[in-house]
C-alpha cells in the first residue's frame, strides 16, 4: 500500500492524482474530519439538553440548524465518504485490476464533496437532515436551505458517480481468474451497495429539484396551497433513504467480514451465506420504505405491506450476525483493536435490530415514532454499528496507510470508552422515548424521568467525547511518532490467514 | 461446503422467520382492532398551525391549547394542519398522527382516567415546536 509518511510527496501530488489509492487517502482524511466536526456538533447538542432551561445555544434556531447539519454532515460527508475510501483502496485489489475503472470520474467524485460539504456548513440550514415539506416549502429561513439542497445534490451525483465506478471496476475489470463468487466478501459489499445506490439515490436528485422549484414559487409539488402534496415528497425520500440505510451499512458490515476472519484466524464460516445476505438485503431493502411514514395517515393495508417489507429484511442482518459469531467460534481470537470494536459492533447491531422490528409492529411504532426511541433506534446504526465498523477499519489498515502502528492502549482506551458511552446514550434515550419525549427538541419541561435520563445521555456523549479526542490523538501521534509497522503482519498475527492486500498497484 | 455443517444456521434462520412472523401477525390483528372506531364516538377537529392546537367540539365549542373531555367517552379527532406537518401526540393514551395541511387524518381514543395529560408536537415544525404543547383535561361528568 502507499505509505504516505515514509516517502513523503507534496500535498499537491496526491490532490491532483487519479491513483486509487491516492483518492482514497483523500476521502479517508476529509471523511474523518467531518466526523469529528459532526461529533463536537453532538456534544453542544448533549450540553444543551443535559437540564432543562437554556445552558449554552441562546435560541432554538441555533439548535435547530446544529442539529440538521450534524446529521447531516455525519451521514452524507462521514459515512459515504468512508465507506468510498476504503473501497478505493481495496475494491481495486481485490479484483486485482490496476486501478478503478475510471481514474478520472473516481477523482471528480472525491472533489465535488468539498464544494458540497463547504455548502452544507456556511449555509447552516435548519430544516432537520430530511427536509420535510411543507416546512421546507414555505418556512424554511433561505439561504441556508437553498444551500442545503445544492449541497445534496452535489453529494448525491458525487455517490452516483462513484458507485458507477465500483459496478463497473467490479463487473468489468475483474481479472478473469476470479470468478464472482470467489470475490472477497468487501467486495460484494461494495457491489451490492454501489446497485442500491444506483437505482435508489436518483429518486432524491428529482425530489430535491422539485423542492427547490417549489421554494422558488415557480411549482407546487408539495405545496397544498398550489395544489400539491407534502407526503409525495416523503415517498420520494425514504425511496431513496431507507435504502440509504443498506448503502451506509453494508460496507460496514463488509469491513467487519475483513476483520472477523484475519483476528480469529480462522476462514469465514461461510462465504456463500454472506454473499446471500447482501443480495437479499439488496433486493428487499427497497420494500420498506414507508415503515417511516405510518403517522401520516396511511391506510391499514399500506401499512400492512410495508410492515411485511420491513421483516423481511431483518432475517440477512440476522444471518450478517450468525456468520461473524460462528467465524470466531474456535477461532485462535487475537484481540486487538480492530476486532474489538468489531465485536462491539455486531452487539450493537444486534440491539437496534431487534429494537427496529418493534418499531416496524404497526401498533407499537404509534408509541415510539418521532420519540427520542428512533432517535436512539437509528444512532445504534448509524454509531454503534457502521462507526464501529468503520473506526475498526481505520485501525486495522492504520499500519498500511502510515506504516506505522497506532498505540494499542489508547486504541483500546477508545474502545472501552465508546462502547460504554454509545450504550449509556442510545439504550437510555430508547426508553426516554418511551416516556415520550419528542425529538428534535430544544427545550422540555421539568418532567423528572425526562431530566434523570436526559443528564445520563449528556454524561454518556461526553464520555464519546473523550473517546474521540483519544483517537484524535493517537491518529496525530502514532502517524508521525508510532513504531514503524511490520509491513508482512503489522497485527503479529501469522500464518496464512493473515492476507493483508500486499499486492500494490505502481503509481501512474 | 468447506467441511463444517450448515445445519446449525438453517435453524437459526427458521427461528427467526418464526418469531418475525409471529410479531408480523400480531401487530397486524392488534391493529385490526385498535383501527375500529366506535359507532357513538363524537368528533373532535383539530388543526395544528405553527405553534399552538385548536380544538372544536361537535357543539361548536372552541378551545385553544387546552382541551376538555370527559371519562368513559369515545372521540374521534380529525386532524389537519394550517401550515408546515405537525403532529398530534397525547403519549399518554398513544394517540399520535401527522396533521398534514391538506388533509384530514383521523384517529380515536378512549379517556380512562380523569386528570391532566400532556399534548403535544412530535413533528419538526420551526422555531417553537420544542413547545408547541397543550393539556388534555379528563373530567368525570357522571361523578
Amino acid at each position: 500500500m502507499v505509505l504516505e509518511l515514509q516517502k513523503p510527496r507534496p500535498i499537491w501530488q496526491i490532490m491532483f492524482s487519479t491513483h486509487h489509492t491516492d483518492v482514497g487517502l483523500l476521502y479517508l482524511i476529509t471523511s474523518l474530519a467531518f466526523m469529528f466536526m459532526g461529533g463536537a456538533l453532538a456534544l453542544l447538542l448533549r450540553v444543551e439538553l443535559f437540564s432543562p432551561g437554556v445552558q449554552i445555544i441562546a435560541d432554538s434556531m441555533t439548535y435547530n440548524r446544529i442539529f440538521t447539519v450534524h446529521g447531516t454532515t455525519l451521514i452524507f460527508l462521514f459515512i459515504l465518504p468512508s465507506a468510498s475510501a476504503f473501497g478505493n483502496y481495496l475494491v481495486p485489489i481485490m479484483v486485482r485490476f490496476k486501478d478503478m475503472a475510471y481514474p478520472k470520474l473516481n477523482a471528480v467524485a472525491f472533489w465535488m464533496i468539498p464544494p458540497a460539504g463547504a455548502l452544507i456548513w456556511l449555509g447552516f440550514a435548519d430544516f432537520t437532515w430530511y427536509a420535510y415539506p411543507t416546512y421546507s416549502v414555505i418556512s424554511a429561513p433561505g439561504p441556508a436551505a437553498d444551500m442545503w439542497i445544492f449541497g445534496l445534490k452535489i453529494l448525491g451525483v458525487s455517490s452516483i458517480l462513484g458507485s458507477i465506478n465500483f459496478v463497473v471496476t467490479i463487473m468489468k475489470c475483474k481479472h478473469p481468474d476470479l470468478p464472482l463468487s470467489k470475490m472477497p466478501l468487501l467486495a460484494w459489499a461494495y457491489l451490492t451497495s454501489s446497485l442500491i445506490t444506483l437505482v435508489a439515490v436518483p429518486t432524491f436528485a428529482a425530489a430535491l429539484l422539485m423542492l427547490l422549484t417549489d421554494r422558488l414559487g415557480a411549482s407546487g409539488f408539495f405545496n397544498p396551497a398550489m395544489g400539491g402534496d407534502p407526503i409525495a415528497y416523503q415517498h420520494l425520500f425514504w425511496f431513496t433513504f431507507h435504502p440509504e440505510v443498506y448503502i451506509l451499512v453494508i460496507p460496514a458490515i463488509g469491513f467487519m467480514y475483513e476483520i472477523f476472519p484475519r483476528f480469529s484466524r480462522k476462514p469465514i464460516f461461510s462465504h456463500s451465506s454472506g454473499v446471500a445476505a447482501f443480495t437479499l438485503l439488496t433486493i428487499v431493502g427497497f420494500a420498506s420504505w414507508a415503515h417511516h411514514m405510518y403517522a401520516t395517515g396511511m391506510s391499514f393495508t399500506e401499512k400492512t405491506v410495508f410492515m411485511v417489507g420491513t421483516l423481511a429484511a431483518v432475517p440477512a442482518s440476522a444471518m450478517h450476525t450468525f456468520n461473524f459469531l460462528a467465524t470466531m467460534w474456535g477461532g485462535r481470537i487475537k484481540f486487538a483493536t480492530p476486532i474489538m470494536w468489531a465485536v462491539g459492533g455486531i452487539a450493537l447491531f444486534f440491539s437496534a435490530g431487534a429494537g427496529g422490528v418493534v418499531n416496524s409492529a404497526m401498533p407499537l411504532d404509534f408509541i415510539t415514532h418521532d420519540s427520542y426511541w428512533v432517535v436512539g433506534h437509528f444512532h445504534l446504526f448509524v454509531m454503534g454499528t457502521i462507526l464501529f465498523g468503520t473506526v475498526g477499519f481505520v485501525y486495522y489498515f492504520f499500519p498500511y496507510v502510515t506504516g506505522r502502528m497506532y498505540s494499542e492502549v489508547l486504541g483500546k482506551v477508545h474502545f472501552i470508552l465508546s462502547f460504554v458511552g454509545t450504550v449509556l446514550v442510545f439504550f437510555t434515550q430508547h426508553i426516554l422515548g418511551l416516556f415520550g419525549m419528542p425529538r428534535r427538541i430544544y427545550d422540555y419541561p421539568p418532567i423528572p424521568e425526562w431530566v434523570q435520563m436526559n443528564i445520563i445521555i449528556s454524561i454518556g456523549a461526553f464520555i464519546i467525547g473523550i473517546g474521540m479526542a483519544i483517537f484524535l490523538v493517537n491518529l496525530i501521534w502514532s502517524s508521525a511518532k508510532g513504531k514503524p509497522a511490520d509491513m508482512d503482519d503489522p497485527f503479529g498475527l501469522g500464518g496464512k490467514y493473515y492476507f493483508p492486500y500486499q499486492a500494490k498497484n505502481p503509481s501512474h | 461446503m468447506s467441511g463444517h455443517s450448515t445445519w446449525p444456521e438453517w435453524v437459526y434462520v427458521g427461528v427467526v422467520i418464526a418469531l418475525l412472523c409471529y410479531v408480523g401477525a400480531e401487530a397486524w390483528n392488534i391493529e385490526r382492532i385498535i383501527e375500529h372506531v366506535p359507532e357513538d364516538a363524537e368528533i373532535i377537529k383539530v388543526t395544528g398551525q405553527q405553534w399552538i392546537w385548536t380544538f372544536e367540539h361537535e357543539d361548536g365549542t372552541k378551545e385553544i391549547g387546552e382541551l376538555h373531555v370527559e371519562k368513559g367517552k369515545a372521540y374521534k379527532f380529525e386532524i389537519t394542519s394550517k401550515d408546515v406537518i405537525h403532529s398530534f401526540n397525547i403519549h399518554d393514551y398513544v394517540v399520535l398522527l401527522d396533521a398534514v395541511p391538506g388533509r384530514v387524518n383521523t384517529v380515536w381514543f378512549s379517556p380512562t382516567d380523569v386528570g391532566e395529560f400532556d399534548i403535544q408536537c412530535r413533528e419538526y415544525c420551526g422555531l417553537i415546536h420544542y413547545n408547541m404543547r397543550g393539556t388534555l383535561i379528563v373530567e368525570d361528568k357522571g361523578a
